[in-house]
């Protein structure tokens, strides 16, 4: 069922909603832009319908809402824990459909990996209920349709921005008498159909391949590039990685709380351990590991069509460096088919 | 809603001096656990990190910890008495059910020697159950030597190696442990597993040695050391390739091993 409503009457929706949810979405932080003189459109909570910025991309996905940079997983004296608490209001999050995959992939990690679900995840992601943000075009440096994460019919609340008006979809029965005496429409949302630029997928089969894609050249370049600051950590929607630290109040007692924080495998510490010794140790070796396991480890482990990349390009736009990604991955595939061509000629050869 | 990363406080029964840098941690606790697993240890004012169980008995565990740095040094002003929490057992365990009655070579470097050291002592006290037992523990000089007491017991009960990097001391063998292993008679062995535990260039050049002497690498295992922040496969910092250490490890086939790309 779909309806038509202007933003006082949306925002007469969201003060009904509000008595139960937390509604979060991209906003618009004037002067806060990584550049000088430019906004930064990142999640937060909004009041008003009008707050939500429609028109760009957000810099930061909605990761946040969902796994906060920080959160305080206990508190401990030197011999009891006390687990940390949320309140009990539910979470309303608006999602373009590539986000609401990349939520997908996260749930994936915290809830299935191991067997297990991770408790400080879960406790968010239960209660959240998703308005999908209708994304119709995409941009230059997004590429959802090649990694397939364009598509969604995973909320309750589709809607399309117009800037007369709102157009609901509504999936969810919860949410169905909020939209009484409202006019009704036939509303159905569309998708990105065309990459603006397409990624081109590397076809990574078997052990030998791999060890092929490892030893590239390519990964040795971004020795040089990379500076090792994790901001394409940071942006992105699935990266799911996290330290957890002891923070003591006082030097002189062990009463203290353990946070749980994002980390990134771009940096340098990622794979230290106890003793100096790393695992990875040059950004090159650090970017090698991000971008194979965005384009092949994670299917590798969880089989089906997904890739842990959804396409949302953040990285791209947010490298200080301009070390692009989608460039990455685009020359591993160029080089893994040049492999498989040369594999095929000396067969034939043969 | 089960949260599984919350730790449980444990008491601190006895600290063990091994060396001046090495302490042992006796810990009460008396659930199941296998030989080769690991806890999350807290480390006071740092965070949790994950430490091998070095032995285990009757209500006892034990953690030997090496003072590196800033990360571990929180340890060492603890006392018995003190409590420490931990959770686990976690990871995978030496397949005892495939090393029972064979001969069993293990190789172990420095606080590699922790890792192995409840197997170690497990056999020792079941000797029936392991045919030939040849054990190469290297160190790196003789205030290095860690376990004293357990060593002086394999010396007796298997055939020991105990060798030391560049120093020449009565009672040990002199050189890294790579330069003893053509001394293990890998054709007359029968039926056998090796396994190798220690720093990752220790692990590298001992198992290629062992390759060399004839060693199948099928039968050989290897225990992987790796930061985690989780170990139950949520934080990451232990992945390779596809696999987590955490989950499918700490313990690897030797071929197996040899296709986590790091």
């Amino acid at each position: 069922m779909g309806y038509r409503v202007s933003y006082e009457q949306a925002d007469g929706l969201l003060k009904t909603w509000q008595e139960q949810y937390r509604v979060y979405a991209p906003k618009r932080f004037a002067g806060r832009g990584w550049r000088p003189g430019t906004d930064m459109i990142r999640y937060g909570e909004i009041q008003s319908f009008r707050d939500v910025a429609y028109t760009e991309q957000s810099h930061f996905s909605p990761k946040d809402v969902v796994a906060p940079i920080m959160q305080t997983m206990l508190s401990f004296t030197a011999d009891e824990v006390k687990v940390s608490s949320i309140d009990d209001k539910g979470i309303l999050l608006l999602a373009r459909p590539c986000d609401i995959h990349g939520i997908q992939r996260l749930d994936k990690i915290f809830l299935e990996n191991g067997g297990q679900a991770d408790f400080y995840y879960q406790r968010y992601r239960e209660k959240i209920k998703i308005i999908m943000i209708e994304c119709r075009e995409g941009w230059e440096h997004c590429f959802c349709v090649s990694m397939g994460a364009n598509r969604t019919d995973a909320y309750s609340m589709a809607v399309r921005f117009d800037p007369d008006g709102l157009l609901f979809e509504v999936r969810d029965e919860d949410f169905v008498d909020s939209f009484a005496g409202l006019p009704t429409v036939d509303f159905t949302p569309e998708f990105v159909s065309q990459d603006k630029n397409p990624v081109q997928l590397p076809v990574i089969t078997g052990l030998e391949q791999l060890k092929a894609a490892y030893d590239l050249p390519m990964w040795a370049e971004y020795d040089d590039q990379c500076i090792s600051c994790g901001s394409c950590n940071t942006v992105c929607t699935t990266c799911s990685c996290f330290d957890t630290i002891d923070v003591i109040f006082s030097e002189t007692s062990r009463d203290g709380e353990r946070r749980r924080v994002w980390s990134s495998c771009m940096l340098e510490s990622f794979s230290t351990m106890a003793g100096g010794h790393a695992v990875r140790k040059t950004p090159g070796e650090r970017m090698r590991f991000k971008v194979l396991h965005k384009v092949h480890d994670y299917r590798a482990r969880f089989g089906g069509d997904e890739h842990m990349c959804i396409g949302c390009g953040r990285c791209d736009i947010r490298c200080p460096e301009d070390i692009s990604f989608i460039d990455a991955v685009n020359r591993l595939s160029a080089a893994m088919a040049d492999q498989a061509s040369v594999a095929a000629d000396t067969k034939e050869g043969n | 809603m089960e949260n599984i990363m919350l730790p449980s406080s444990a008491k601190i029964l006895d600290i063990i001096h091994e060396t001046t840098a090495e302490y042992t941690f006796r810990v009460a606790y008396d659930q199941p656990i296998r030989h080769g697993q690991f806890f999350q240890l807290s480390i006071p004012k740092v965070g949790e990190a994950p430490i091998s169980v070095s032995a285990k008995g009757d209500g006892w565990i034990e953690f030997t910890i090496r003072k590196v740095g800033r990360l571990t040094e929180g340890l060492f002003g603890l006392q018995p008495g003190h409590t420490i929490f931990l959770r686990g057992p976690y990871g995978n365990y030496f397949p005892l059910e495939s090393f029972d009655n064979k001969a069993l070579v293990v190789i172990a470097g420095g606080t590699g020697m922790a890792a192995v050291r409840s197997l170690l002592r497990h056999y020792a006290d079941n000797r029936a159950d392991i045919r030939d037992v040849y054990l190469i523990a290297g160190f790196k000089d003789i205030n290095s030597v860690l376990f004293t007491q357990d060593l002086q017991r394999f010396r007796e009960t298997f055939n020991t190696i105990a060798t030391l990097d560049h120093m020449t001391v009565p009672g040990f063998s002199t050189g890294l442990v790579t330069e003893h292993i053509p001394s293990i008679p890998f054709a007359e062995l029968g039926e056998y597993n090796v396994v190798i535990v220690g720093p990752p260039l220790m692990m590298r050049f001992a198992s290629e040695a062992c390759i060399q002497n004839g060693a199948d690498p099928d039968n050989m295992w290897l225990s992987f050391e790796r930061k985690m922040s989780c170990a139950v496969g949520k934080c990451g910092h232990c992945k390779i390739n596809e696999t987590y250490v955490c989950l499918e490890g700490p313990i690897f086939r030797y071929t197996q091993a040899q296709e986590l790309l790091d």
